[in-house]
């Protein structure tokens, strides 16, 4: 199990990463996305898996069986404000694309040319 | 912008149910899973759906309010559940809870008043992405 | 202690009555105003209780310190808060007149007062995770602010700050779940005596690089900071010059705040990456400076070269260095913002930032000229003014560590900052005004905005003038929190409950 998320996060964060480095800006986003997705799942796999054991412990029972709620708390805040971003940044980058008339990441460089 | 009468018939009666189901979301909140950010969500995907299939304007009418006022007292109420305790003497977020219960819903206290801000920032800000989001592809059409 | 909050509540709620007010301009200018300016008074008090009574925290919903929330406030957290709050401040002065009616309605108000509280938040929290929230709120409002007005140069500029500031928040938040597996805990406090039971472990230097990747994105050092001149000469004047004065500091004071509460184990390893990256952000932020051409562009990659000094200040790690990273924090942030708000009312006047169209502004308006000197010179590190203390408590802290390669280097450094300064003097002062651009006049300025453009500049300049002539007090205030920060037991105890 641990393994198969292991390998799970390599993949995001090598595809994340690889797509980062692409040129149109679309595939750029697509990297980050899926580099965040990365994180999450790595938060989730070090917070230790439990399995078919939800968070929710009643009083009086073992509490060390249960997954530990913290690392889910903290990936949903994690998507929440993903989610947040991954707006703005659509409509950034679609602005952006009628604006430059380009996606091409090589052609934005007015504002690094020194004038 | 036209769309398939059988979808218009079917969001009419579809909306009323979703809004339901997204208060019933929210109240189960604390001690179950839901909670006001899906609640939220779930609302807002009512008037997603009502604004594919009548048109942008007609939901923005069925709104009524404008969505940034939504997220402007999402957040007053959530942040006012957290100030009560400060005007209490306690910590700021402290945690209070009614003695009585109430039928159906159970003990009420701060947590469901921060869910219920939580619940309108949401449908506010989702329903100000998908209105601004459709409106600029209606001027493209 | 609900004070610690109210640096953060107090924006988040006037933003909240901005967003009602959504339609009525002027009325969000005078919320803007009056907010910041209760702002202002708040962090006051904060300072003054951290001062008096030591270190202050707040266990957010009463649950206890490893477990819940925690807000705390040492001095250099207090001190921070107070500079954010005399920068905001200043900037609802200086947004009266140099921000136009189309941003005001785009809700560039409430925008700035969730930055604030993005800062503040920052400055103040106890915890990991909730660190990664603030700066997160700081962000989004930055990214819209930066974008807001939507011309061409601002959206590329704003696509690669939102880029690579976004990789350096998924490395944070990888970062804080290798933390949470590693020790269990996300509080500073407690991880701050987790990490030494952990022992010394490869991992703890893995996560700690990975802290320094992110903060060092968000703070613009050496091979990371590609995406700060590529963006901050692209908005209006007053939104650059609030980032240009707060957000890569909130990145100095993460370093800052991890690096000796948390990460303490291998030190030495650490700190000399950290003095190998600060001479590079020194050293390459100032050749960038000499080779640009408009005001704008040159105090950016200023701002890259004195982060420079800072995190060298941090990577001596000895009491009087970080004193003297502290100091240099104060400092900078006042001088910084000042010479951009000069900067926007240049273009005010000229209508221009290019250096080449620029000239004569001295025969016209000498006050200008005057004003632009003393950031300047303080940037340079002329006596007796606030840069000159700043930089000779770190060249002091060098030389007793006998770095003396970092220390001819920092001082080869300073020069060529002058050598910049010196130009914008020459090009905007001195020369005559080109013939293609010969109108130097307040055009479209009544009293009152000139009033609202030049009390924010003079306030700060004369804030520049008495940090350098109290020297004492000042560095007794930064050699205090750089005591706490090396012996953080006081803020370990407070925080975690014990007495």
């Amino acid at each position: 199990m641990n393994l198969l998320f292991a390998v799970m996060i390599g993949v995001l964060y090598g595809a994340g990463f690889y797509l980062i480095l692409r040129r149109s800006f679309v595939k750029v986003l697509i990297g980050l996305i899926l580099l965040a997705h990365g994180a999450n799942l790595l938060i989730l796999t070090v917070g230790r898996l439990t399995k078919g054991n939800p968070v929710f412990v009643n009083s009086g029972t073992d509490a060390t069986a249960f997954a530990d709620p913290l690392p889910q708390a903290l990936i949903l805040t994690a998507i929440v404000i993903g989610f947040g971003i991954q707006a703005f940044a659509l409509v950034l980058f679609k602005r952006a694309y009628k604006t430059a008339k380009t996606d091409d990441l090589d052609e934005m460089r007015n504002t690094d040319l020194s004038s | 912008m036209r769309s398939s009468l059988i979808l218009c018939t079917a969001t009419r009666f579809l909306l009323p149910i979703i809004l339901m189901f997204s208060f019933f979301i929210l109240l189960r909140g604390h001690n179950e899973p839901g909670g006001g950010f899906i609640g939220g969500l779930v609302a807002a995907s009512a008037f997603a759906l009502y604004a594919i299939s009548h048109g942008v304007t007609y939901a923005q009418q069925l709104l009524k309010v404008n969505p940034i006022n939504l997220i402007a007292s999402g957040l007053i109420i959530a942040l006012s559940s957290g100030l009560f305790a400060v005007f209490n003497g306690s910590n700021f977020m402290q945690g209070y809870w009614s003695e009585f219960k109430f039928p159906v819903i159970g003990k009420i206290g701060t947590p469901l008043i921060f869910d219920i801000g939580v619940y309108f920032l949401v449908l506010g800000i989702a329903l100000l992405i998908i209105f601004s989001l459709a409106e600029e592809e209606e001027e493209i059409q | 202690m609900n004070l610690i909050v109210l640096p953060v509540i107090l924006p988040l709620l006037f933003a909240v009555i901005m967003l009602f007010a959504w339609k009525y301009i002027s009325l969000q200018r005078i919320l803007n105003l009056v907010g910041s300016l209760i702002l202002l008074i708040v962090s006051v008090l904060l300072f003054t209780t951290v001062l008096s009574d030591g270190v202050q925290s707040l266990h957010l919903g009463n649950w206890k310190a490893p477990f819940g929330i925690v807000f705390a406030a040492d001095i250099l957290s207090s001190v921070m808060v107070l500079i954010s709050s005399i920068i905001a401040f200043t900037t609802a002065l200086y947004s009266f007149s140099t921000i136009d009616n189309e941003r005001e309605s785009f809700g560039y108000y409430p925008l700035l007062n969730t930055l604030i509280m993005g800062i503040n938040g920052a400055f103040l929290t106890g915890d990991v995770f909730n660190l990664y929230v603030w700066f997160e709120v700081m962000l989004i409002s930055s990214f819209v602010l930066l974008v807001l007005g939507g011309t061409r140069n601002q959206l590329e500029g704003g696509i690669k700050y939102f880029t690579l500031n976004l990789i350096s928040s998924a490395f944070f938040l990888a970062a804080v779940g290798l933390l949470y597996g590693l020790t269990g805990t996300l509080n500073m406090a407690d991880l701050s005596e987790k990490i030494k039971l952990a022992g010394d472990n490869g991992l703890i230097t893995v996560i700690s690089i990975f802290f320094l990747i992110s903060f060092g994105i968000k703070s613009a050092v050496f091979p990371l900071y590609f995406w700060l001149p590529s963006s901050y000469h692209t908005p209006p004047s007053p939104v650059s010059a609030i980032f240009a004065g707060l957000l890569t500091k909130v990145g100095v004071y993460s370093l800052i705040r991890m690096f000796t509460l948390v990460f303490t184990v291998n030190s030495e390893f650490l700190t000399n990456i950290i003095l190998i990256v600060a001479v590079f952000t020194m050293v390459t932020g100032v050749f960038g400076a000499a080779s640009q051409n408009e005001i704008r562009k040159i105090l950016s990659f200023h701002i890259i070269s004195q982060i420079g000094y800072m995190i060298m200040g941090l990577g001596l790690y000895s009491v009087l260095g970080i004193a003297g990273a502290v100091f240099y924090l104060i400092h900078h942030i006042i001088v910084k913002t000042n010479l951009f708000f000069i900067g926007g009312l240049i273009q005010k006047l000229q209508g221009t930032y290019e250096l080449k169209k620029l000239g004569g502004l001295y025969k016209v308006y000498p006050i200008i000229g005057l004003l632009f000197l003393i950031p300047a010179l303080s940037l340079a590190g002329i006596p007796p003014l606030s840069g000159f203390w700043a930089k000779f408590l770190i060249v002091k802290a060098g030389l007793e560590l006998q770095e003396i390669l970092v220390v001819v280097i920092s001082l080869f450094v300073s020069l060529l900052t002058l050598f910049s300064m010196t130009k914008i003097w020459n090009e905007v002062f001195w020369k005559p005004a080109p013939k293609d651009n010969p109108e130097i006049s307040f055009k479209h300025f009544t009293l009152s905005k000139k009033i609202m453009i030049f009390s924010p500049i003079v306030f700060l300049a004369i804030l520049t003038v008495i940090i350098g002539f109290s020297v004492e007090e000042v560095f007794q205030i930064a050699n205090q929190s750089a005591n706490e920060l090396l012996n953080p037991i006081n803020y370990i105890n407070k925080v975690l409950g014990r007495f």
